[in-house]
């Protein structure tokens, strides 16, 4: 443009197709089971610790209250309670999650049970391919392990500096993720979706006939039902800070490599 | 234009497309086509928990210490039907567990009849499609020493429980309670027609005097009230032809998950 310098850009291949349609796949699968994982929750919306339910003694629980004529929402974790009016426990009827939180947003168990276990297949199919094709073309190594020159303590100071000032990586370092991605990504991909469908499988009365020693190691049923919430929550959390770290970086350049896989990256003035 | 659109048109605008969204959500689920496409993922996790489970694999049992104080009763916790208000009130003296359908000798078993067949005893774990557990030490008869004495003909291949209960308040049957199983969950050896809960007779919430314990699958396949067995080659004849009140209701009749 006419008055401001731009840096020369180069168009690098960043992802490859497998990459990308798995990409896609999963943000649709895990969209839908978020969203109907909630409706699911909402049949009960109360969490426990251990094998079964004490009902008197949740750790997590919505519930709708009168006070004062009115109907309020109130969350309890642990021993605090929390006003949450509108949005948990009381949003214009008694209902854990909020309409517009959940799939379907009419309350319906059987209709959420229906979405959420399709789309399990969905994931779990689309996970094992992203994971073989990550394996095979060397993508998880290559681009997901961290490189040597990344694990020094001056490294990594570094880069949490540039980070919290959302100054992103230009030239040579832009070819590559960051550490705090790529452990990020590793995390996500290897502990806390697998974390989701383990502890989704713990929570089936047939998978326990074979599988008892993985829920006694969660802790028992109720415990895998709240991990399965909490790892959910970690996804959500991720998915939010992903969305935003990609809009701060540069939304166009970002989505369109994720697309067609061509990512633009500005070289260093020499 | 209204205020919110001049004050802020994104956060309307925001507004709008999420109530878009869940409109759209809301007619495709409702559409008869993705249900059908839904529903095909019940037959592949069927098909897969019974080629990874062993047939004859059990339920994780538990210790007395386990049993839960607060077992919760879910579903219908007096049934009012006049018969069996009349049976409850005597003691479920009269009582006549049916067994027909597809045998070759049709039994009307007392319940000292019921608790003279091999029993076993169990501490499970019950879960609730909605999402709670609760544990319990449940008593009775194995559903195969049942079906053996009736003598099950070839064709058999599913067991059909009818219930005295009506869960949902209609003048005719249509909301009469009543599940199914198939064969490989009949002859489990956890399969039991349940007459005692933690050493005690059955209580009412619970399902007096006889209900159905098929520890591999969710709470709402294990039947309470149940009055008579039916052995049937089909599941079409009976209710919306799903195999069971809440499986007619839209939830799967394969529960193991």
């Amino acid at each position: 443009m006419f008055g401001r310098k731009r840096a020369p850009v180069e168009m690098i291949y960043r992802h490859t197709l497998a990459t990308r349609l798995t990409h896609w796949t999963n943000a649709l699968a895990i969209l839908v089971l978020l969203t109907s994982g909630l409706q699911i929750f909402n049949a009960h919306p109360a969490l426990y610790w251990g094998e079964a339910s004490r009902f008197a003694d949740p750790w997590v629980a919505m519930v709708a209250a009168e006070q004062g004529g009115q109907f309020v929402g109130l969350t309890r974790i642990g021993d605090a309670v929390f006003d949450t009016t509108g949005v948990l426990g009381f949003s214009g009827e008694v209902r854990g999650f909020p309409a517009w939180a959940t799939l379907p947003s009419y309350r319906s168990l059987a209709d959420g049970r229906r979405w959420h276990f399709f789309f399990a297949w969905v994931f779990v199919i689309n996970l094992a391919i992203y994971l073989a094709a990550g394996l095979i073309s060397g993508h998880l190594r290559r681009d997901l392990l961290p490189e040597r020159d990344q694990l020094g303590p001056r490294h990594i100071l570094h880069e949490i500096a540039n980070h919290a000032r959302l100054r992103f990586p230009r030239g040579h370092e832009a070819r590559r993720y960051n550490l705090i991605q790529k452990v990020t990504y590793l995390v996500v991909i290897f502990v806390v979706l697998p974390l989701m469908l383990l502890t989704g499988l713990s929570m089936s009365p047939a998978f326990g006939a074979v599988g008892y020693g993985l829920i006694e190691l969660l802790g028992g049923r109720q415990s895998a039902r709240t991990l399965h919430f909490i790892s959910a929550s970690l996804i959500a959390l991720f998915v939010l800070v992903h969305v935003a770290m990609v809009v701060a970086a540069g939304a166009w350049n970002n989505i369109r490599a994720m697309v067609t896989g061509r990512f633009a990256i500005e070289r260093k003035a020499a | 234009m209204s205020s919110i659109h001049r004050r802020g048109w994104l956060t309307g605008a925001a507004a709008s497309a999420a109530g878009f969204m869940l409109t759209a959500c809301d007619r495709l689920t409702q559409s008869a086509g993705v249900q059908a496409a839904l529903a095909s993922a019940e037959g592949l996790t069927q098909r897969t928990q019974r080629a990874l489970i062993p047939r004859a694999a059990l339920a994780p049992e538990f210790g007395p210490e386990d049993i839960s104080p607060d077992f919760r009763a879910n579903g219908t916790r007096n049934p009012q039907d006049p018969a069996y208000v009349a049976l409850r009130d005597s003691g479920f003296a009269g009582y006549r567990l049916v067994v027909d359908g597809l045998v070759d000798r049709p039994l009307g078993l007392s319940l000292a009849e019921l608790r003279a067949l091999p029993a076993r005893s169990q501490i499970t774990r019950h879960d609730c499609v909605e999402g709670w557990s609760s544990i319990g030490k449940w008593t009775g008869a194995r559903l195969s020493a049942v079906l053996q004495s009736a003598g099950l003909k070839a064709e058999a291949r599913f067991i059909v429980f009818h219930c005295a209960d009506k869960l949902e308040p209609t003048a005719d049957e249509s909301g009469r309670y009543y599940e199914s199983i198939d064969l490989d969950d009949a002859f489990h050896e956890q399969t039991i027609l349940a007459y005692d809960m933690n050493d005690a007779p059955l209580p009412v919430p619970h399902g007096a005097p006889v209900r159905l314990r098929v520890e591999r699958q969710l709470g709402y396949k294990h039947a309470k009230y149940v009055m008579r067995i039916e052995a049937v080659d089909s599941l079409s004849g009976l209710g919306r032809g799903k195999g069971g009140f809440w499986e007619d209701r839209g939830y799967e009749w394969y529960a193991g998950i």
